[in-house]
């Protein structure tokens, strides 16, 4: 899902000397690029496909567009807080305690709009700052004073659940108003097709023209082209995804403003991860932490940043999930909420080592967690099985991801 | 012939005050005394070559120099003034490129994207790939690098092509003072060639550059100067011309310095 052609393991990149030709292949690069590129995204959507196929064979309704509308709706909290979690785990770190982190930013929300009467917005406003707060202290004792994150993270994990309890206070489940436009845009507000086919159209064209831009700058630079079979494959198959999606989910509800908003947000960070200075010296760290140093990376500033952005993505993780579920309690990013979103970051790619992962991984990786569980749900199979088959895939997820880097050392 | 220049002597071919200097510059790890009270400078179109025993302290010198490590004691000037080198990137801001002995690169990242890390091109908050690309085949052509693509990770390089990209990586941006540890160590002939060759035009540039080596054949092809530190302290420069066996013999404590060789 590169954003434009310029960059990505062109492995068959042929240029030795000055002035020859550097040109690469067409499609079996693309192919090669899709599979072992450093984003390589295509083993996690075959995954994907495993997962919906079996499950579609096990109980056909699990395709029925109402319910994958209700699919993508399931995913988008616990998406959010996997998108700040691929960004921790980018940098070499780990935060344990993203599904408190999310918990109190819903009881803050919840206990600010209801009992203490704030405007909505400011609530919100005090919930993403508060996963702000957590982060910079997390990213100070974890790059000042060099603490295992795993264990600052662990007793911050410990720490947040007991302030979410006493946030939320005695009664233990606050609900929002359910008229509020927040609880309904969040529960029933939906694209309007057109809108949708609009914005369709849109990042396709998009797509393309930053494709054809930065081909042409690269023929101007005389450096190796993607040929234009590429860029119109590339183009080709977004423009199916992308339609694809839309059109089946708009014979249902259609697709949900906090699912576009999801999606935004992986494409923000998408993009920063890959055209900016911040996203490359994420990469470098967590990569090879004293090589970085040496080069002149802001090792510090870079790894606070990530937490930052972690915990305050959590944050907003718990504000949605509050919104979905028009209430917030003792439960909300309780139990399994960190290590789905865990799970989620590493079964889409992410490596827990740091340096090797993208953005997307949070998109398709939550989509893989959540059909799972919708599926087991459909079938009426209980928590218990949920959790054995979603461990099944993530452990499924590692050896693939591990049988991949190993041929990729060998190659 | 192999007359040692006394440390703090003027140096035969060095002209005009110092662009780096070190001063009683000590450096401890524990125990371990790595540098003790070492005097240096470094002069623009000057090759310094630095040798010495295993453990010596050569690199803990470089890594002085590059802002790696912080002197316990003494003081680094740069054109005079007293610095402080407290980070890679400051070192860099002065103007002092180095080339680390384990390289320093980073494995996921690609070619171009080690060449740049910590001094991006782009604009705005957005990088500049294209140009970044461009810049890099223009090093490596400079340095007849092969690599097979600027765009795979460099973990999968061989030892020699890291090293070509590391040392092309100190030279983007036109340092006035390159600090190379041992850049030939795994080099193949031809690269080996090619590096010596860019060592002099470097100072034909009227650069500076601080060569650290084991290799014979590098000091005579290309230095002006040579220290040498045994066990952390400086035992004398010598000139360019000194003969191997005499640089040996240094190294190894059979000359005392200033003792005017054999
Ligand atoms: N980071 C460190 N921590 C502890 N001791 C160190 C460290 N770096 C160097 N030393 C010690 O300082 C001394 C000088 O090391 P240095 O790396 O400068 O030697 P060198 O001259 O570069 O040797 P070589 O030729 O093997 O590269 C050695 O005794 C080494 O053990
Ligand atoms: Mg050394």
């Amino acid at each position: 899902m590169n954003a434009d052609g310029t960059r990505g393991g062109g492995s068959t990149l042929a240029a030795v000397d000055p002035g020859q030709a550097r040109t690469r292949v067409g499609l079996r690069a693309v192919l090669g690029q899709w599979f072992h590129g450093e984003h390589g995204v295509a083993p996690i959507v075959v995954g994907l496909a495993f997962v919906w196929v079996v499950l579609a064979v096990i109980q056909p309704d699990f395709l029925s567009a109402e319910n994958l509308v209700n699919l993508t709706l399931q995913s988008v909290p616990v998406g959010v807080i996997a998108l700040g979690v691929v960004l921790v785990l980018l940098v070499g770190q780990i935060d344990l305690s993203v599904g408190s982190v999310s918990g109190l930013a819903a009881a803050i929300v919840a206990v600010g709009t209801v009992t203490a009467g704030w405007p909505f917005v400011l609530a919100v406003a005090v919930a993403l700052a508060c996963g702000m707060a957590v982060g910079l202290v997390y990213g100070i004792l974890s790059s000042r004073l060099g603490l295992p994150s795993f264990v600052i993270t662990l007793a911050g994990l410990l720490f947040l659940a007991g302030l979410q309890l006493r946030v939320l206070g005695p009664l233990g489940s606050i609900n929002l108003p359910f008229e509020s436009w927040f609880v309904r845009s969040i529960q029933q507000g939906f694209l309007d097709p057109a809108v949708a086919w609009a914005l369709v159209v849109l990042w396709v064209l998009a797509y393309l023209a930053m494709q054809v831009w930065g081909r042409e700058r690269r023929r101007r630079a005389d450096l190796a082209c993607a040929p234009w079979s590429q860029v119109v494959l590339r183009t080709g198959a977004l423009a199916a995804v992308l339609g694809a999606a839309v059109g089946y989910l708009s014979t249902a509800r259609g697709v949900g403003y906090s699912v576009v908003l999801f999606v935004v947000l992986v494409i923000v960070a998408d993009v920063a991860l890959r055209r900016t200075r911040w996203g490359r010296s994420v990469r470098a760290v967590g990569s090879d932490r004293r090589a970085a140093l040496l080069s002149g990376v802001a090792v510090h500033r870079t790894v606070v940043s990530s937490f930052v952005a972690c915990s305050t993505l959590a944050a907003l993780g718990g504000v949605l999930a509050a919104g979905r579920l028009g209430a917030a309690n003792q439960g909300t990013g309780g139990a399994d909420t960190y290590l789905t979103a865990i799970a989620a970051a590493v079964i889409g790619g992410t490596s827990l080592f740091g340096g090797r992962g993208s953005a997307w991984s949070a998109l398709l990786g939550v989509l893989v967690i959540q059909s799972v569980a919708n599926g087991l749900t459909l079938l009426d199979l209980d928590q218990a099985t949920r959790y054995m088959v979603t461990g099944a895939v993530l452990l499924g997820a590692i050896v693939v991801d591990m049988l991949v880097r190993r041929r990729r050392q060998e190659a | 012939m192999t007359e040692p220049i006394e440390p703090g002597a003027t140096p035969p071919r060095a002209s005009g005050a110092p662009v780096v200097s070190l001063r009683g510059v000590s450096k401890h790890f524990g125990g371990v005394r790595a540098l003790v009270d070492v005097d240096v400078d470094i002069h623009e179109h000057e090759v310094l070559a630095v040798v010495g025993d295993n453990g010596a302290g050569k690199s803990t010198l470089a890594g002085v120099l590059a802002g790696a490590h912080r002197p316990d004691a003494g003081q680094v000037l740069v054109d005079g003034s007293p610095v402080v080198l407290d980070s890679p990137a400051a070192a860099r801001a002065l103007g002092i490129a180095t080339v680390f002995q384990e390289l320093a690169l980073v494995d996921d990242l690609d070619v171009v994207e080690n060449l740049f890390l910590g001094h991006e091109v782009g604009s705005g908050v957005f990088l500049d790939e294209v140009e970044m690309e461009r810049r890099t085949w223009q090093v490596l052509d400079q340095l007849a690098a092969s690599v097979p693509s600027v765009r795979e990770p460099v973990r999968a390089l061989s030892g020699g092509q890291r090293q070509v990209i590391a040392v092309a990586r100190a030279l983007l941006g036109s340092p006035r003072v390159v600090v190379l540890d041992e850049p030939t160590a795994s080099l193949g002939v031809r690269q080996t060639a090619e590096v010596l060759n860019l060592i002099t035009r470097l100072r034909g540039r009227g650069h500076a550059v601080v060569l650290v080596s084991h290799q014979a054949g590098d000091l005579q092809a290309v230095a002006d100067r040579i220290l040498v530190l045994r066990l952390g302290r400086v035992h004398g420069t010598y000139t360019g011309e000194t003969s191997y066996e005499d640089l040996l013999a240094a190294m190894t404590g059979a000359v005392l310095p200033g003792s005017g060789g054999r």
